[in-house]
């Protein structure tokens, strides 16, 4: 009995971790599916917005030290939003705009060098150093399921899940109910072909990052908290990446399906599998099943079905 | 004379001066650190860079540099990257005029790429409290420096604590010791010390590697949780520390049998998990706080005229106080070369000899303004550990401040001695080093 909750804890976690990692993969999703740019510095983003928001919130930061207060949570966040907003309008004016028409790779390479101008720029106005984020949010296990039945589930993580399924229904109605949306689907389809009928890129991709770059908050809040915001953030990007290629990159249930089988399958690697060959397997294994699923499906399992015609 | 020649005599005059200017104190002590203020491991970097180079600057502003020759720091960024710690080293290691006179890698990694490297350029390598530890055997490396103790010493420390609280040696029996760490070679190093413990206390041994860098260790603590082990001993860095104590405190691990290594035992480590942190510990070679006389001298020379590295208010924070030791060890070495060679102009060699003959008593503590700070040093020709002696810190969350709570542990020699030997031996043979006599 004791083995089964053991390993219903071991699923349950690997489903909560696979959540935290969706959040990072929706980021990248989202741009993908707008402009078929593959966002190298989505992680960075996560890290920047963190950065942002505690600087809102701390004594220690910019914003005190101009204006003498600190911003409450509630205010602190779409401030935040703002910031990356405003951060979303920059990238299209300075680097995005003279990258129309260009190869993908070269848009690849392009966030390659976003990711270390913001790293630098992160450090350079906020410092380097572990910044506890603490926005409210419950941490530690929650005790109601450790008393009671002696299950183990972090509260952030379960907070996370709900933010992930709200996220989620959220962007579904942005994409399939407004007009916006309608707008990311069409140039997501074929760039030419919306521009012909009057959809202005420069503005889609404006939108699309400052989603983007929304989503990157919320993450980089969820990550934040639990292990203070520091510029070992931007990694996280790396645990997004088999998410990515198992769910689909153009998939917002992609992501999170991708996520949770990620998450699932990792823990349980790491603690069946990983005393017998020495341990600390769950990176790789995460990359190894995502390219187990390559083998029969290339697209992912939610990504748009590859057609070449000849 | 007409105005063209003066001119030009007058140019001349100008550009001259600066060259006799710098020919009357032309000699400095280069001293270059491979830093790495940037990436992930940035905010455990930092502090001990700056503790380091303050220490510098305030010999630098209040006696001149050492015995009056100014101190050259040089630092290059690593960012904790073994690839680029090398090429630091060879970028650092001719700066003129003195060349560099001793390295201080701050990286595991990066010190066993340089062991051999450092041999060839005749420059000491100072790894304190990290590296290779069977590089305490100086007769096999003679180029190498790790005390004040090794991370062999501090695995026997922390096991002796444990044997304490749980009332000796032969309580250990049937215990359950765990270590989660690292997944690098410095997280490894202190594997081989406790199995062999293992082996001689009789209790149960574990490793729980945790990958770079170390975000997310869902499994390693559920499988702790799972497994009850009486006490886990942690050698982690970074955002890997963090996380583990923050995980600990969730899963209800007592903290007051959770122990990390030295370099899992600064302030940052444990202020992101809160009052949840309170009770953890972690092994120590000097005391926190920054109420000591050097430290007096590093705010008024160095901080008052704006020559600071970091933040004012965090002198005193344990990896501050990390790199200030290590500065004032490597400044005592060249210090102890100057006397021995009996010139002012010491090379990389003569420092080598300086290290060797280094002898940091109680008496010279006090006179440098660390009475208390750490315990004396004393290097010779076959012992570049020196004392090996770890005590154990503990966080009080409360008052926001580490406290030592125990005595200093001597390390076990017998345990650690024949794996030093063996470990030098079995270095020696593959890399054809045939050992000193001394």
């Amino acid at each position: 009995m004791a083995f089964d909750i053991f390993l219903l804890e071991v699923i349950i976690s690997g489903l909560m971790t696979g959540v935290m990692y969706a959040l990072v993969a929706l980021g990248f999703v989202l741009i993908f599916k707008a402009s078929g740019i593959f966002n190298f510095a989505q992680g960075v983003m996560a890290l920047f917005a963190a950065l942002a928001l505690y600087d809102f919130l701390a004594e220690d930061g910019w914003f005190f030290a101009v204006f003498g207060f600190t911003l409450p949570v509630w205010l602190a966040i779409p401030a935040t939003g703002l910031i990356m907003v405003v951060l979303a309008w920059v990238i299209e004016r300075t680097v995005l705009r003279f990258m129309v028409k260009q190869n993908e790779i070269i848009l690849f390479m392009a966030t390659i060098g976003l990711a270390f101008v913001l790293e630098g720029l992160g450090d350079i106005l906020f410092g380097s150093d572990v910044k506890p984020l603490d926005i409210g949010i419950p941490q530690g296990a929650s005790d109601w399921l450790l008393d009671n039945f002696n299950l183990y589930i972090e509260q952030l993580e379960i907070f996370a899940a709900g933010t992930a399924a709200v996220l989620v229904v959220v962007l579904a109605i942005f994409f399939q109910r407004t007009r916006i949306g309608r707008a990311l689907r069409a140039v997501a389809d074929d760039h030419q072909a919306a521009l012909s009928v009057g959809v202005s890129l420069d503005k889609i991709w404006v939108i699309v990052w400052s989603v983007s770059g929304i989503v990157a908050l919320v993450a980089g809040i969820m990550w934040g908290s639990k292990s203070g915001v520091q510029f070992s953030l931007s990694l996280i990007a790396l645990k997004a990446l088999p998410v990515l290629i198992l769910g689909g990159f153009t998939s917002v249930p992609g992501a999170i399906v991708g996520g949770l089988i990620i998450g699932v399958g990792e823990k349980l690697a790491e603690v069946y599998i990983g005393p017998m060959v020495g341990g600390a397997i769950e990176n790789w294994f995460a990359y190894m099943l995502a390219l187990a699923f390559l083998l029969f499906r290339p697209q992912g399992l939610f990504g748009e079905r590859i057609i070449e015609r000849v | 004379m007409n105005l063209r020649k003066l001119t030009g005599a007058a140019v001349a005059a100008v550009l001259a001066l600066p060259m006799f200017a710098s020919g009357a104190n032309a000699y400095e002590l280069v001293l270059p650190t491979l830093d790495y203020r940037t990436g992930p491991y940035a905010p455990n970097g930092i502090p001990v860079a700056n503790g380091y180079t303050d220490y510098l600057t305030m010999l630098n502003e209040r006696d001149g540099g050492i015995n009056g020759v100014k101190i050259k720091h040089v630092d290059c960024e690593t960012g904790y990257n073994t690839k680029k710690g090398v090429e630091c080293y060879e970028k650092v290691k001719n700066t003129p005029p003195s060349g560099a006179l001793a390295i201080q890698p701050l990286s595991t990694g990066i010190t066993y790429q340089l062991i051999p490297k450092a041999a060839v350029d005749e420059i000491p390598i100072f790894s304190m409290g990290y590296g290779r530890t069977s590089a305490a055997n100086g007769k096999v490396f003679p180029w190498v420096f790790n005390f004040p103790a090794t991370y062999w010493s501090q695995a026997t420390a922390l096991v002796q604590y444990i044997a304490d609280q749980e009332g000796g040696f032969d309580a250990l029996k049937g215990k359950k010791i765990y270590l989660v760490y690292h997944n690098s070679a410095y997280g490894k190093e202190p594997i081989r010390t406790l199995e062999a413990m293992a082996e001689k206390f009789g209790y149960e041994f574990r490793g729980l590697p945790v990958d770079h860098p170390g975000q997310e260790q869902k499994a390693t603590w559920l499988q702790i949780r799972k497994e009850k082990p009486d006490w886990v001993l942690m050698w982690g860095w970074g955002v890997m520390n963090q996380v583990a104590i923050k995980e600990a405190a969730s899963i209800r691990y007592p903290m007051d049998h959770f122990i990390g290594v030295w370099w899992s035992g600064s302030e940052n480590d444990v202020m992101p998990a809160g009052d949840a942190a309170d009770g953890y510990l972690s092994g120590a070679f000097h005391a926190p706080g920054g109420g000591f006389p050097v430290h007096d001298d590093i705010r008024k020379y160095v901080y008052d005229k704006g020559l600071g590295k970091g933040d004012r208010d965090r002198i005193g924070e344990v990896l501050y106080n990390r790199g200030m030791v290590g500065a004032m060890w490597t400044t005592e070495a060249i210090r102890k070369a100057m006397e021995i060679h009996g010139t002012k102009e010491v090379t990389g060699k003569h420092v080598r000899d300086g290290f060797e003959a280094l002898n940091v008593d109680e008496a010279r503590l006090e006179e440098l303004g660390l009475g208390g700070f750490t315990y004396p040093v004393k290097i010779t020709c076959a012992n570049h550990e020196g004392p090996g002696k770890v005590a154990v810190q503990q966080w009080d969350a409360k008052a926001k401040q580490w406290n030592i709570v125990s005595k200093f542990y001597e390390p076990l020699r017998d345990v650690t001695g024949p794996l030093i030997e063996a470990d030098s031996a079995a270095y020696a043979a593959e890399n054809n080093v045939t050992p000193r006599d001394c």
